[in-house]
């Protein structure tokens, strides 16, 4: 048991499953010789051989259509991309083919690619760098959508995540990279996809979130049980889709008060979708409106201005009082 | 029927005026006012020297990550010395020096890279576009604004900047594409500057040259030395009467030299040796154009002196111009201008909420 980065996290994830599966190999920018910008993949060229860790030319959608061609040789591709705002040069391998050809082929074949990329704010980074717009991919059907929140869940998801037959998308919350550490037991571990994780039990309000904004969220439960006597459920979602509407839903239930946090511009962001899962499911529990703590709809300005776009404890303090004393 | 030759491609030319000790190819030496050439030579100083101190500036903190331009600043500066006022340059995020040769202020460059958003704003009555950083996405632009010049018989022809790992983009290949089938007189220039962040220019594409990729798409192209600011100088030139007179794409690729980091996120040591830079830095297209215009009688050493001294005064100016601009610029509300002509009803309202959390927080928040 060691205690790691998210960084180092992800590289013993990537390592154990290619140890563990030689089908499974990595493909992007950089990822060889520097180790990925943010040094994720370092040292596994060395070990694994520029066959199965490839430098790729500079072309995201290359690099994701020649992963899809790999998956249908029977390979299991882990594609890197450098930051979440270049994936749009690959949106249209990963809508028009990973996430339709299961479909297209009626079952015939199967697309198990990962497409990891850091996603969000926080770190200082320039324009296209901090954006959080996961929904594109779990607006679309076909392809998985995972997001963890420590080092220890994305050991495990990405695990589960190279395992899954069907196209992952990946997004790595940056701003939790290296700024805290976490006990990883040395043996592999996977986590199901479409799983959430319950992490602060409370009876007053649930708080739902995922990604960067667990730790925000946490610390704005940890000051309303300070200052309000307010117990807030928090739950991190860990996948986007499929959505595991269950557990929010129950928690609703009990709390009758919600506050979704998430970075991504409001207007049909993730909260939305949560709105209307709760909405439909759990309707006549809900004592309040259900509020959300969003970044707005702006790009990610640059980062004089990041950290009053992106959610902090503040922001989620203030919304559960209001949804809390309504 | 036997099988044939239908077509043989062109040789690629490669130009080169200016050698590496500074000693002038003399029959294709460009024949420049005195004062135009002490034009060039005090644009790339200024811009070494600004590079300079913004690397400085990023090291203490004070700016954020940049691309330096060391090294580059002849085959940008070269290039754009053919352009004329109305004429375009669409440029990727190393092009200060292109972009000041055009008029941008250094606090411009400044404000953008000390990450406030109106370090992008464009000087009214400029014509460039601010910086585009997915790599290759602005070529297509700068294909469609020769188009729509050529439409509106503006006679401005535009001038992109890229590097050799854009080349393996499809934005790329769609611009080359569009531009020669659609007849638009638009320059590609792509500095190979060797590296995109680790990947050597041999990893990015098996081509011989970059510049050949363009005879693919039937469109004129060479090679030039792009550390000899004449040779860049006289291929442009080329390239933009090509463009004027025939509406003409043309690419040029200019073989370079990233002698700094790829930006201040970077550490070269990992993929490229010392000996590599030392070579290259024998190369230095600065250096090689101050003994040419010494031999020329035109710098004597109070004139680089001169030379200098003038530049770092306007380094000096465009910093406190830089410190007093961030000054008043402590609102973070602007983040919702510009999104669009008019602004939405729920965009103002998110806006209005926002305006009213921001205002009543304590200051530590605000600095979170
Ligand atoms: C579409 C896209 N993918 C990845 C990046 C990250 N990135 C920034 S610069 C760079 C290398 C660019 O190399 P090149 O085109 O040769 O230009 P240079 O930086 O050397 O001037 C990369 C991969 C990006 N900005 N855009």
């Amino acid at each position: 048991m060691a205690e790691l980065t998210m960084v180092q996290a992800l590289n013993l994830a990537m390592r154990q499953e290619m140890d563990r599966d030689p089908s499974v190999l990595l493909i992007g920018e950089d990822i060889g010789v520097d180790g990925g910008i943010f040094r994720v993949t370092d040292g596994l060229l060395s070990r694994f051989g520029p066959e199965r860790v490839v430098d790729s030319p500079l072309a995201e959608s290359g690099i994701v259509g020649f992963s899809i061609g790999m998956a249908l040789a029977g390979l299991r591709p882990v594609a890197e991309l450098q930051f979440s705002g270049f994936s749009y040069f690959a949106f249209h391998q990963l809508e028009n083919h990973a996430a339709r050809l299961r479909w297209r082929s009626q079952g015939r074949f199967q697309v198990p690619v990962v497409v990891r990329m850091p996603y969000g704010g926080g770190v200082r980074a320039l324009e296209h760098h901090s954006e959080s717009r996961e929904v594109y991919y779990a607006h679309t059907p076909g392809l998985k959508m995972v997001i963890p929140s420590t080092p220890r869940n994305a050991r495990a998801l990405l695990a589960s995540a190279i395992r899954d037959p069907d196209p992952v998308v990946f997004f790595e919350p940056k701003l939790n990279y290296r700024s805290f550490r976490e006990e990883v037991p040395d043996e592999a571990e996977t986590i199901p996809l479409g799983e959430s994780r319950l992490v602060r039990e409370g009876g007053d309000v649930t708080l739902i979130t995922y990604g960067a904004m667990v730790r925000r969220t946490l610390e704005a439960a940890e000051r309303l049980h300070q200052e309000d006597g307010i117990e807030s459920e928090v739950i991190d979602l860990l996948t986007l889709s499929p959505l595991d509407y269950g557990r929010f839903c129950e928690s609703a239930r009990k709390t009758g008060h919600v506050v979704i946090v998430h970075e991504a511009p409001q207007t049909f962001g993730p909260g939305a979708e949560i709105i209307a899962c709760l909405v439909e499911r759990s309707f006549l529990y809900l004592e309040a409106p259900v509020r959300r703590v969003s970044g707005y709809d702006v790009p990610t300005p640059y980062f004089q201005r990041e950290q009053a776009y992106l959610p902090d404890a503040e922001r989620i303090v203030r919304a559960v009082r209001e949804t809390v004393r309504y | 029927m036997p099988r044939k030759t239908t077509y043989t491609p062109p040789a690629v030319e490669f130009l080169s005026i200016l050698d590496e000790d500074g000693q002038v190819d003399a029959k294709l030496e460009p024949k420049l006012p005195q004062d135009f050439l002490r034009r060039l030579h005090d644009a790339m100083l200024l811009a070494r020297r600004f590079d300079e101190r913004m690397l400085s500036l990023q090291r203490q903190g004070r700016i954020g990550t940049f691309a330096p331009v060391k090294g580059q600043e002849a085959a940008q500066v070269g290039a754009a010395a053919v352009l004329s006022e109305q004429d375009w340059v669409v440029p990727s995020f190393r092009e200060t020096a292109a972009l000041v040769w055009r008029g941008l202020p250094l606090e411009g460059v400044l404000l953008y890279n000390a990450g406030y958003n109106e370090g992008g704003r464009v000087p009214d009555g400029q014509n460039f576009l601010p910086p585009s950083v997915p790599v290759g996405s602005q070529m297509l632009h700068a294909a469609g604004l020769a188009y729509g010049g050529k439409l509106k018989k503006s006679g401005a022809i535009v001038l992109t900047f890229f590097g050799d790992g854009a080349t393996s983009e499809g934005d790329f290949h769609e611009a080359l594409n569009f531009a020669s089938v659609l007849a638009c007189p638009v320059i590609f220039l792509c500095q190979n500057n060797h590296y995109a962040i680790s990947m050597p220019r041999a990893k990015q594409t098996s081509s011989r040259t970059l510049a050949q990729k363009a005879i693919a798409y039937e469109m004129p192209c060479l090679q030039v030395d792009g550390n000899d600011v004449l040779a860049v100088y006289v291929a442009a030139k080329e390239a933009a009467e090509r463009a004027r007179a025939e509406n003409r794409p043309t690419l040029i690729e200019c073989v370079t030299y990233r002698l700094s980091v790829h930006t201040t996120v970077d550490d070269p040591s990992k993929y490229r040796s010392e000996e590599e830079v030392k070579t290259w830095e024998r190369r230095d297209p600065l250096s090689r154009f101050q003994t040419y215009l010494r031999n020329l009688g035109m710098l004597a050493e109070k004139d680089v002196e001169a030379a200098e001294e003038a530049v770092s005064a306007r380094i000096k100016t465009a910093l406190h111009a830089w410190e007093d601009r961030m000054a008043s610029l402590t609102d973070p509300a602007v983040m919702f201008e510009h999104l669009y002509a008019s602004k939405p009803p729920a965009l103002k309202e998110q806006q209005d909420r926002f305006v009213q959390e921001w205002s009543t927080r304590g200051e530590g928040a605000r600095h979170g």
